[in-house]
Parts: C-alpha cells; structure tokens; sequence
C-alpha cells in the first residue's frame, strides 16, 4: 500500500491505496466519483476521460500513484457550482447524448479539444479529434455540433472557474 | 403545438444527471458488505470438463466461495431458457439442448462458464479463478456457419447435425410457378456478417438477499427487468415473483444484448444467499465480446423473379442461420418471424417461399442485435432488387418504383398485413435530399481525381411495436407481448406515469412527459416518469423492437383516458352539473355552455379530499392504470439513399452524403426521433464497413477487443440529412410506428449497393474494409483498363 495525495475537483484528498490502483478506480471506488466511466479495456473508448493538470488523459491506463501532486477534473468538477460548463448545455442543447454513459468522458475529450485548439471547430477537426471517444447511440452527428457549438461558447464566455484554475 | 406537448423538439429531461456525472448505472452502485464475482470462462470452444479441481483456489485470500454447474444443480437452480418455440417444417419442435448457467460437464464455446469465484475484492477473486485446475478433454469445434450441419462435431447430442430447426414460410408451389413463369431471375448469395452489440456500458449485476425477509434483489443492466424477473422465477426458479425485485437502473445502450436473460446474472443473484453477501459482477469489454449474445451470421442464397417489364412475380431465400452454442433468450424468433415476413419488402411480390436452416456452433449466443431479423430482410431484399435492377438496364429509384405497393392495407404472402404507407413520397423526397440529378456530374468530377464514386439506394420496411400478443402466441411466443401503464395524480396535481417500458438511451422520460403535458394539460417539469423497477411498476414487457411509442406509449394513453373519465366525474360533483356535461380541454374541466370550470390541480385535489362525493358513490383518488394490447404490428418505412467515393489506390470508401426520409407515423419528440435514425445508420455503417467478428477454425474469438473489433468513429461517419413523411399508424391511438431499428436496417444495403455500384461489379461481402475494398476496386481497374 501507498500514501496518495492529489487535488481532485478542487478539493485535496489523500488515501492510501495498492500501487496497482488505476486513477479511474480510485476516483470511482475510493471517490465514488462514479460519473467517470469504463468502456472498455484496451485504452480505446474514451469512457473514462479526465484532466490530468489541464490535459484530457484516460484514467483506466493511468495508474492512480501516477497522478501523485496534481490536479484532476473529473465530470463532476466541471460545472462552476450551479451553472453547466458550456459544453455540458451543448450536449442537451444539442442532444449530443442518448444513453449518457460515454458522455462524460465526450465532454471531458470536447473541452480538451477547445483548449488545444481554440474555439473555431470545423466538422472535420472535430471528428478527428474524436479519434479516441466511442459512442455507439448517436452516430456522432449531434455530437459533432454541440462540440461546435460549446466551443464557441466557451470562447464568448468566462472560463469556469475549475478550467481557469488548471 | 405547445412548447412541450407531442411533436415540440423537447430537450432531454434526463439529460442534466448524464451531462453532470450524476447518472446511477449498475456498476455505480454499491451495497453494504459488497463482495465481487470473477467467473472462469473457457478457453476452448468445445471440450469435456473431466475434472475441476477448486481446493487450491479456495484456500486464497479472500475467497468466501467458489461454485461449479453441481452447485447450482443441487440448489435446483434451473437452466437458461429461450422463450419462443420454432416448429420444423415437418412439424416436430426445435432441438434444443441444455443451457445451463454454469457449464455440467461440458463447455461449448470460448467464453462459457466454468466456475465462479466469490471474494472480498475483484482482484482476489480473480487470482483464485487463476488456481482452478480444470483438465479439459478438448473437442473439435465447429465454427462455420454454411457448414455446420456437414460436421463431425456435435455440439449437443439432442441436435442432430447440429440443426435446431428446417423451418419455412410461405407458398412453395406458387412460388415455384412464378419462377416457371418469369422472364427474367437474379441470384445472390449473401453472408450477413456476425456482429456484436457492444453498447458502452458492459453488463453487470449486484445480487443482494436480505435474510429476513428472503428476499432477493438484482440490480442489472437490463431492457426489460419484468421479463428478467419472470424468467429467473417461474423457470430458472431463484424465488417467487413476490421474493424477487428486479431494479434496472440507468441502462447504458441496449441495442438488444441486454433483452436477455444470462448466466452472469442468474449466478450473482443465486450466489448473495449462498454467501451471505451482496454480490457484484461487472463485465469487462473482453468478457462482453466473449459472451454477450451476438448479432445476425447469416449466409443465404436468394432469387427474385420478374416478368419481361420488369414486374416482381416471385422471391426465394434459403437462408442458413447461425444461433451460436446454446439458444438465448429470444434466438429463435431472429431468423424466423422476424426475418422471413420482412421479405416482400415495400414491394408488391405475389408469392414469396424462405426457407431457414438454424445451426448450433461453437460460438457465442446469436439473439436479437438493433433490427433483429429485419436487417438481414431488408439486405436480402435490397440488395436483389439493387442488383435485378442493374440486370435489366433499369434506374434503380424506377425500378423500385414500379414494384412498389400502393393499396393499403396491403396483405403480403408471407404473414404480413401492411396497414398504410406511401413508399413514393418518401423516394421522391430523398432523391430530391441527396440531388440524384447531379449524381451524375459529381460522379465525372471523382472520376477526374482517380476516384470510384457510387450511389446506392435502400427502400425498407420494418414491423414493429412488437406485437398482438395472440397472433406471437399462435407463432410460438411463450409471452405476451403487451405493454402496461399506470399514471398516479397526485393531490396537488403532480403525476407519476409507471410504464413497463425501460429506457436506456430513447429518451422515454421526456417523450412519454411530453404525451401527458399534452393530454392533461399539466407543465412537463410536474410529469416523472417511473420505470425499471419491479417492486414500482407492476409488470411489463420492456423495451426492445421499437415498441415503446406504439406500445408502451398506448398504454400510457389508455389510461390517461381513464384518468380523465375518473376527473369528469369528480368534477360533475364539484362543479354541481351532470357528467356528460363536462367537457375536458387544454387542463380544465368545464360545464358545457358555461363558465364554470376546475383546473387540473384542483380536480386531483377533490378527489384525494373527497369532500364533495361520498365514498359509495364514487371512489376517493386519481390513478389509474391500463394494459394494451396491440392489433398490428406497425410498419415505419422509408428510404435512405447513400453516396460514397472509393481511393482505388488504398481502399478506403469515404461515405459523402447520406439522405434518410422515414415514415415513422407521428412522431412526439422529433429531435429524439431524428438521434435514433443517426444511431440506427452508424451502426448500419458499422455492419457494412467495419465490423465483423471472427472465430477461427478452433473457435478462438479473434476480434474480441476494440484493437481488433472495428467499431465506428466520429470520422468513419458523414453528417447525415435526415428528413420524414408521415403516414398516421391506424392501429394505436397515437398514429405511432417506431423509429429505433431503423437506421440499422437501412443502412447496410444503401452502402453495399453504392459501393458495388462504385466498383462496378457485386463482388464484394461485408465488412467491405479497406482491404476487401481494394481488392474489389483492382478488378474494377483491370477491366476499365481492358476497356
């Protein structure tokens, strides 16, 4: 077993956990922040996307010990207290989900995308850039435009909080 | 229209928890005391189980209990059912062997079920599962499809030749005349490729037994948890219906693979009395490829004969169905009633003969995957007509066109009754969408940058909103086949609605908010929808083959009916006037001819203080409930025309337009409406271009992870335009047909035909990958070069 320390939503937690502990089950069993996901096994569906100090990172190849000092977001640390993050209202504007289980890792992948590459998507971009997200609901269409759409309003918006403090 | 009632493009009510982080899946939840399950899955596809030794394993850390098919044989645990019953052709029932949950004696494909371990965390668990020593007596398998009947392998003694059923449908004299008579006959052989369901979320269950009472609960990712309850009580026989509670939480996608009933489940529900514990299994995506039940595997020799105009005369399909080791829960029914009565299509055939050959392998379960039998039609249909069209020298939209029907209703020979449709209007509309008359132009351009450019059209038709439970019955149905609905007014006029659908990604608890807004006049946000919970709603049949508008959405109308009937007499009362002079409109009750009226609220208020009615006279209280019970199956339809360039360089085929126009009846929320078709076409897109999963000759699995599974991404796909028409469904209330299964259906012929238009020629089967692609289009540039 092993001390860890790490900022998770703003918040300092520690614990002390089996080094083979993967951030993703640390966030959900030891956190029970349970709105990060598991889709798969291979690293390749995106389920379990978070910020890692800034950057979009999937959690279930991450081990937890890894992460020791920084600072992660997970879905749940996105809103800015009452009010969705721009791209959460985009995925509802913009029924960019139907069963909502890859939705978190989606939006913590979109907003990612925003910050890599500014507020102009175009479709491709987007769809490029989604390389690492699966959803088998959608068809990816709405998807699509309400990461265009939250991106856009993410740039005529203030920040929240949480993405200004990374 | 109101902002919120029927047709109002609502947003999702359901949305804020999912967007949040807030959504409450199985495997979210956590019971007191909590152990974890691992099963040992075999890693042969058939062999002996002579001896499993289990003393190494118990005596790890952690375990509290490891058990094997005695186990659950000497606790009389039942086996795994299927639930419709085929007759063969020579009238004798299917032959189907047992299906235990955990293996006796035998296992019959990678991935069946062994043992399971039970221990204080997953990791024990699955480090003890590593110290079972089985010693196998490993059998040759039998994986193919075409030719498993031929084998020497048997995989159950109670199935000759390993065959379940030679079934068949339709008029073989009429139509062996028609073929006689006809001027013209295409062929085709077709493999409809195996698939796997894959929704996002993998299966999972927490079993829990509270000894006091003994009383079972299972939290699952289920579709329909009241059918999941039935089946592990009255036939697998864990506990009476009343000592079981069956919770299906948020269900993250479905597609099908979570209608049945399994053996993960059945042992964690089993194994909590048995260690006296709540006890979790989670699937892991490996485990869900291995063993969540697959989807279509057909290969199928067809004909379409057609007189010297090019008239339809005549359809016959041999078709020989893979339903894996053992028969799921609804297997049967895939390639059988809902397969061959699909095959006339929206065409007007007059004699129509298939025949179906379903085979036991070595493989994984084959069910129903999003379409379920309707697909597989629906690409035997299309691409005959496709190719028939090609043969005569006939554009593909005018030869459809003039086979299509027109009269309504319109009796088809192969079971179906087709009530209303306009199958033009939807043609004409989407070769407007996709600009057919610029096709050819566009075609030239590619042409120019070294590209194959197709075009490829699919006219389907599908039965849904599953179904009259009489006439299933007399098809061999072991179920019913209706929905129920109850819709509880509260005093101050807030409403629950108990529905025995369960959604898991269609959005049901604002659609279904949207009818009662509608009809009873009260604001969306006082509407909560109730579902997935056996001990909450009563019983149901859940949600599967796009029955949730058409059936479940009529009970919930039904009784609406009644509760506004109850609110009239409550009103007569409280209004002093005669009932029949009550009118009810846009959330008022109101004496004709007068001003006197009681809102809503006011009215459910009366009746729950029954201060203005005696009890003998009128019964306290506002709730009521109601079962329907469809007269027909509904029939969406629609055509989706896809556009598409092939790099005969690199094989790769890029899909450019997509054009989709449905007739779905009315619709309610027509922005969920428009998601589904996106879905149902990608994992169309899916089956035509990227998926497939294999079993080599040994049984291996070998696409059994998303490295080797192609599943479709964000930039495999196209924006698709997506348009409608609408022709009232006149068997339920709400002129309602069904939207879900759509897409899947349609999409893999569209793209087959526009890629073998592309090529030139039809040699090519799917997935066409790049690779099978770039094969095909080398022919293709050999013979342009020979020309």
């Amino acid at each position: 077993m092993a001390n860890l320390s790490m900022t998770v939503n703003g918040k300092a937690v520690t614990a002390n956990v089996d080094p083979r502990t993967l951030l993703v089950q640390f966030l959900r069993e030891n956190l029970r922040l349970t709105g990060t996901h598991v889709g798969c096994d291979t690293s390749q569906c995106g389920a379990c996307v978070v910020h890692l100090d800034g950057k979009a990172v999937k959690s279930c190849t991450t081990l937890a010990l890894s992460c020791e000092g920084a600072s992660v977001t997970t879905i749940e640390g996105l809103a800015n207290g009452g009010a969705l993050h721009p791209m959460q209202e985009a995925f509802r504007e913009h029924h960019g989900l139907q069963c909502g289980f890859c939705t978190p890792g989606m939006i913590m992948a979109a907003v990612d995308i925003v910050n890599r590459r500014g507020n102009s998507l175009d479709e491709k971009t987007i769809r490029e850039d989604l390389e690492g997200n699966i959803c088998r609901c959608t068809g990816y269409h709405n998807i699509v435009k309400a990461i265009a759409s939250g991106a856009e309003a993410m740039g005529k918006g203030a920040a929240p909080a949480r993405q200004a403090a990374e | 229209m109101s902002a919120t009632g029927i047709g109002a493009p609502v947003r999702r009510k359901e949305d804020h928890r999912f967007i949040t982080g807030q959504g409450r899946y199985t495997d979210d939840i956590n019971r007191p005391g909590q152990a974890h399950a691992y099963f040992l899955r075999s890693p042969h596809a058939h062999a002996t189980l002579k001896k499993i030794d289990t003393k190494a394993a118990a005596a790890m850390p952690g375990v509290l209990g490891i058990y094997t098919g005695d186990d659950l044989a000497a606790d009389k645990v039942g086996g795994l059912i299927c639930g419709w019953m085929i007759h063969s052709k020579d009238g004798s029932p299917m032959k189907a062997g047992p299906h235990p949950a955990l293996a006796q004696g035998k296992v019959r494909y990678v991935g069946d079920h062994i043992a399971v371990v039970v221990a204080e965390t997953l990791a024990q668990a699955r480090d003890a599962a590593e110290a079972i020593v089985v010693d196998y007596g490993v059998l040759p398998a039998v994986t193919d499809t075409a030719s498993a009947a031929k084998a020497k392998t048997q995989v159950h003694a109670e199935a000759p030749d390993n065959t379940v059923f030679n079934w068949h449908l339709g008029d073989k004299a009429a139509t062996d005349a028609a073929f006689k008579a006809a001027k013209h006959v295409t062929k085709l052989d077709i493999v409809n490729n195996r698939l796997v369901p894959n929704p996002m979320e993998p299966r999972a269950a927490v079993g829990d037994y509270d000894q006091g009472e003994g009383a079972f609960t299972l939290y699952t990712t289920s579709q329909n948890p009241h059918v999941a309850r039935l089946v592990l009580s009255a036939f697998i026989g864990i506990a009476p219906e009343n000592k079981l509670r069956v919770i299906a939480p948020d269900v993250g996608g479905g597609f099908g693979s979570k209608i049945f009933i399994y053996a993960e489940e059945t042992v964690c529900v089993w194994a909590a009395k048995k260690v006296g514990r709540p006890v979790k299994w989670t699937s892991d995506r490996t485990e869900a490829f291995l063993s969540d039940a697959h989807g279509r595997d057909h290969v199928t020799h067809a004909e379409l004969a057609m007189d010297a105009d090019g008239k339809m005369l005549g359809m016959r399909v041999h078709t020989t169905a893979n339903l894996g080791a053992y028969l799921s829960t609804f297997s049967s029914s895939v390639p059988t009633y809902l397969y061959a009565p699909l095959l006339s299509g929206q065409y007007d055939i007059p004699a129509i003969y298939c025949e179906v050959d379903a085979v036991y392998t070595n493989t994984a379960p084959v069910d129903a995957y999003r379409g379920a039998g309707r697909p597989e039609a629906t690409f035997v249909v299309e691409r005959l007509v496709e190719v028939a069209a090609r043969q005569l020298g006939k554009d593909p939209a005018k030869f459809r066109t003039q086979n299509f029907v027109r009269k309504f209703p319109h009796q088809t020979p192969v079971i179906m009754m087709y009530d209303t449709g306009n199958y033009s209007a939807s043609l004409k509309k989407a070769l407007e969408t996709i600009d057919y008359k610029g096709f050819a132009k566009r075609r030239r351009d590619s042409a120019r940058n070294g590209k194959l450019r197709g075009i490829g059209f699919s006219a389907y038709i599908e039965a849904c909103g599953i179904a009259p439970s009489a006439a299933v019955g007399s098809l061999g149905a072991g179920v019913g086949l209706w929905e129920s609905a109850e819709v509880r007014v509260n005093p101050i006029g807030t409403i629950e609605v108990l529905t025995g659908s369960h959604s898991h990604g269609q959005g049901h608890e604002t659609t279904f908010a949207q009818l009662v807004s509608d009809r009873l006049g009260v604001p969306l946000e006082n509407v909560s929808i109730v579902h997935g919970d056996t001990d909450k709603v009563q019983m149901g049949m859940g949600t599967y083959g796009s029955r949730s508008g058409a059936v479940g959405m009529s009970a919930i109308f039904k009784a609406i009916d009644k509760v506004i009937a109850k609110g009239k007499k409550v009103a007569a009362y409280v209004l002093e006037a005669d009932e029949a002079d009550i009118d009810f409109k846009d959330g008022n009750f109101s004496v004709k001819g007068t001003d006197r009226k009681l809102d809503f609220g006011s009215c459910a208020l009366q009746a729950y203080v029954a201060h203005k009615f005696n009890g003998q006279d009128l019964e306290p209280g506002l709730k009521e409930g109601a079962f329907y019970d469809p007269t027909n199956f509904t029939f969406p339809a629609g055509v989706h025309i896809c556009e598409l360039e092939i790099d005969p360089d690199t094989g790769v085929t890029r899909i450019e337009r997509w054009a989709a126009v449905d007739d779905f009846g009315n619709v309610i929320n027509p922005m969920i409406v428009e998601g589904q078709v996106h879905g149902g076409i990608a994992q169309g897109v899916g089956q035509a271009l990227l998926e497939g999963a294999r079993y080599n000759a040994d049984g291996q699995l070998v696409t059994a992870s998303f490295m080797d599974y192609c599943m479709p991404r964000a930039d495999d796909l196209p924006s698709f335009e997506v348009g409608m028409t609408v022709t009232p469904c006149p068997s339920n209330p709400l002129g309602i047909k069904g939207c879900g299964e759509a897409g899947a259906i349609a999409a893999p012929p569209a793209v087959i035909n526009a890629i073998t238009d592309a090529l030139g020629h039809e040699d090519i089967a799917m997935p066409a990958t790049p690779q099978a692609v770039w094969r095909a289009a080398q022919k293709t540039l050999s013979r342009m070069a020979a020309e």
